[in-house]
């Protein structure tokens, strides 16, 4: 029998705590269009995606309103189009504008799957499409892209870091009308996932089947009101009322996932684990920590507190969903978090305090903009810092920061919706070019010895 | 299959009336009511039999948000399953 307190509970969470669901990511195979010829390769690619995707966003907004939980985000990845587009021996930006004429045709927002894996070397197609992503990303507004350079089985590919150092601004600098919003679009990855449903990194794994469906719950503002109803719980009970809730935010997901995948005829894969913060008013991952007692995230204790939630996280989720992928983890994308961007304004929230908070969370240094005249090879060296993290730690870590082109810090980056706003955070001057332009693979490493 | 219906706000004249009154149209069975009001706040929630609905039930959802529109009212109408789900293992 329902009570009443848990249906009050319920549209408690909804109205007033911003429980969402964030995504809905169908993950669609293009292995089946690979063609030497280009254009024919790129009909057979439309054509896959907006057959399979045809009754996503009508099926994610009926389950939105029968069920009353606003689904935020329809949206889709495929197969890394490096391996689609290796046959073809041109320049991929094709399969670029194809994918965001099929987003657009079957309404979803965002496409992930302009990507390569490289982590220990380029096969035939990945230069070019590494090459490809400032014009692709600036010639289309729904295309996500994303390179893996390392992981813990290979170690890290250093000329990739170097490389993508280098397109990380180009992109920044193809789109700078949009206040550099191409980058945003671009992540960087040690150890990517094959079944992530969150953009921009989602890309369909080769190892996953024809068509599938992820979910990505949501809810730091769920899990920030339970905390305030208890403010003077010791540090087991906080997370047991981390676990609780994020058990009910997750079966929400669960329920979600196993009814699109039904009423849309492809298998279920996974519930992403996570708690992904937006810009809204009490929708913070940095709210939450400052609700365990911070005085503002960044200041000593923040990656402790993260540690904690994120495992409380995983922990509650596990047990609410019959299978587990992708990231799974907290956010702590600064531009989409309103408290973060607040401790980012005020100083305690710096570069490297969120680059030792990555090592025990999901999952990098996200959506943070960096002054304009930040070199090429320190954005490499960025990127193989939080690269070393996640191969040693044996986790996902990424890296999406915005070099603002022609701004520096103090000012900010606006882009509105759930991207948010970024204000320009400060990056060490000291320059890693001399390592960066060392080149070839920081090899894999130990898996024993661990201290 | 069940819905629960739940309306809360300002309490008027015949709120449960025409709640009812749409759900007799769609073909729902009102099959337990619980509702009380607090000073001035009303608070219903109706647990509906939707088995044998005649409009999807997104389109009794949009028909209720209009009706709690026009009443000034919020009323949500939510499928069994996200309550059974996220309150019971």
């Amino acid at each position: 029998m329902i009570n009443l307190s848990d249906i009050l509970e319920t549209i408690r969470m909804i109205q007033d705590e911003c429980l969402d669901i964030r995504t809905i990511t169908m993950g669609i195979s293009l292995l089946d269009c690979v063609d030497s010829d280009i254009d024919c390769a790129c009909e057979k690619v439309y054509n896959k995606i907006t057959s399979r995707a045809k009754d996503l966003v009508r099926v994610g907004e009926e389950i939105e309103k029968e069920y009353g939980i606003p689904i935020i985000n329809k949206r889709i990845s495929v197969t890394p189009i490096s391996i689609v587009s290796a046959a073809c021996h041109e320049s991929p930006v094709k399969f670029a504008l194809t994918m965001d004429r099929a987003a657009e045709a079957v309404g979803v927002n965002l496409i992930g799957g302009y990507s390569a894996l490289v982590q220990k070397g380029f096969a035939a197609g990945d230069r070019e499409l590494i090459e490809s992503i400032p014009e692709a990303l600036a010639k289309t507004s729904r295309v996500c892209s994303s390179v893996n350079i390392g992981s813990t089985k290979t170690g890290i590919n250093l000329d990739a870091c170097k490389l993508m150092g280098r397109i990380v601004r180009e992109t920044a600098e193809a789109t700078v009308d949009s206040d550099c919003f191409g980058a945003a679009k671009l992540v960087v990855f040690c150890n990517s996932v094959d079944d992530n449903p969150f953009m921009a990194g989602a890309y369909h794994g080769v190892g996953e089947p024809d068509c599938i469906i992820n979910v990505g719950v949501s809810g730091p503002g769920v899990v920030r009101s339970a905390l305030a109803k208890h403010p003077d719980a010791d540090i087991n009970e906080v997370c047991n009322i981390i676990k609780t809730t994020a058990y009910k935010i997750t079966r929400v997901g669960q329920l979600v996932g196993v009814t699109a995948s039904e009423r849309l005829g492809v298998p279920f894969g996974i519930v992403d684990l996570s708690l992904a913060p937006t810009p809204a008013v009490g929708d913070s991952v940095a709210h939450i920590l400052e609700e365990i007692g911070l005085e503002q995230c960044g200041a000593p204790g923040t990656t402790a507190c993260l540690a904690l939630l994120n495992d409380a996280v995983k922990k509650g989720g596990v047990m609410a969903c019959s299978s587990v992928g992708g990231l799974s983890g907290a956010f702590i994308p600064v531009s989409e978090d309103a408290g973060m961007i607040a401790d980012a304004k005020s100083g305690s929230l710096t570069i490297e305090k969120l680059e030792a908070m990555t090592a025990v969370c999901s999952v990098g240094l996200d959506m943070i903009a960096i002054p304009g005249d930040t070199t090429a090879d320190a954005i490499a060296g960025i990127i193989a810092d939080e690269a070393a993290i996640g191969m040693i730690n044996s986790k996902t870590t990424a890296v999406r920061v915005i070099p603002a082109i022609g701004r520096t810090d103090g000012e900010e980056l606006d882009w509105g919706g759930l991207f948010g706003h970024a204000p320009i955070m400060k990056v060490n001057k000291m320059s890693p070019s001399k390592f960066i332009n060392r080149g070839g693979q920081i090899p894999a490493p130990l898996h024993s010895l661990k201290n | 299959m069940k819905a629960v219906i739940s309306v809360i706000g300002k309490d008027a004249v015949g709120i449960l009336a025409k709640v009812s009154a749409i759900c007799a149209e769609c073909n729902a069975n009102v099959t337990e009511v619980t509702q009380t009001v607090l000073q001035d706040v009303f608070a219903m929630v109706m647990l509906v039999d939707i088995t044998g609905l005649n409009i999807p039930l997104s389109s009794l959802a949009d028909k209720m948000t209009e009706l709690g529109n026009s009443l000034g009212l919020s009323i949500f109408v939510m499928h069994e399953d996200i309550f059974n789900t996220m309150h019971h293992i």
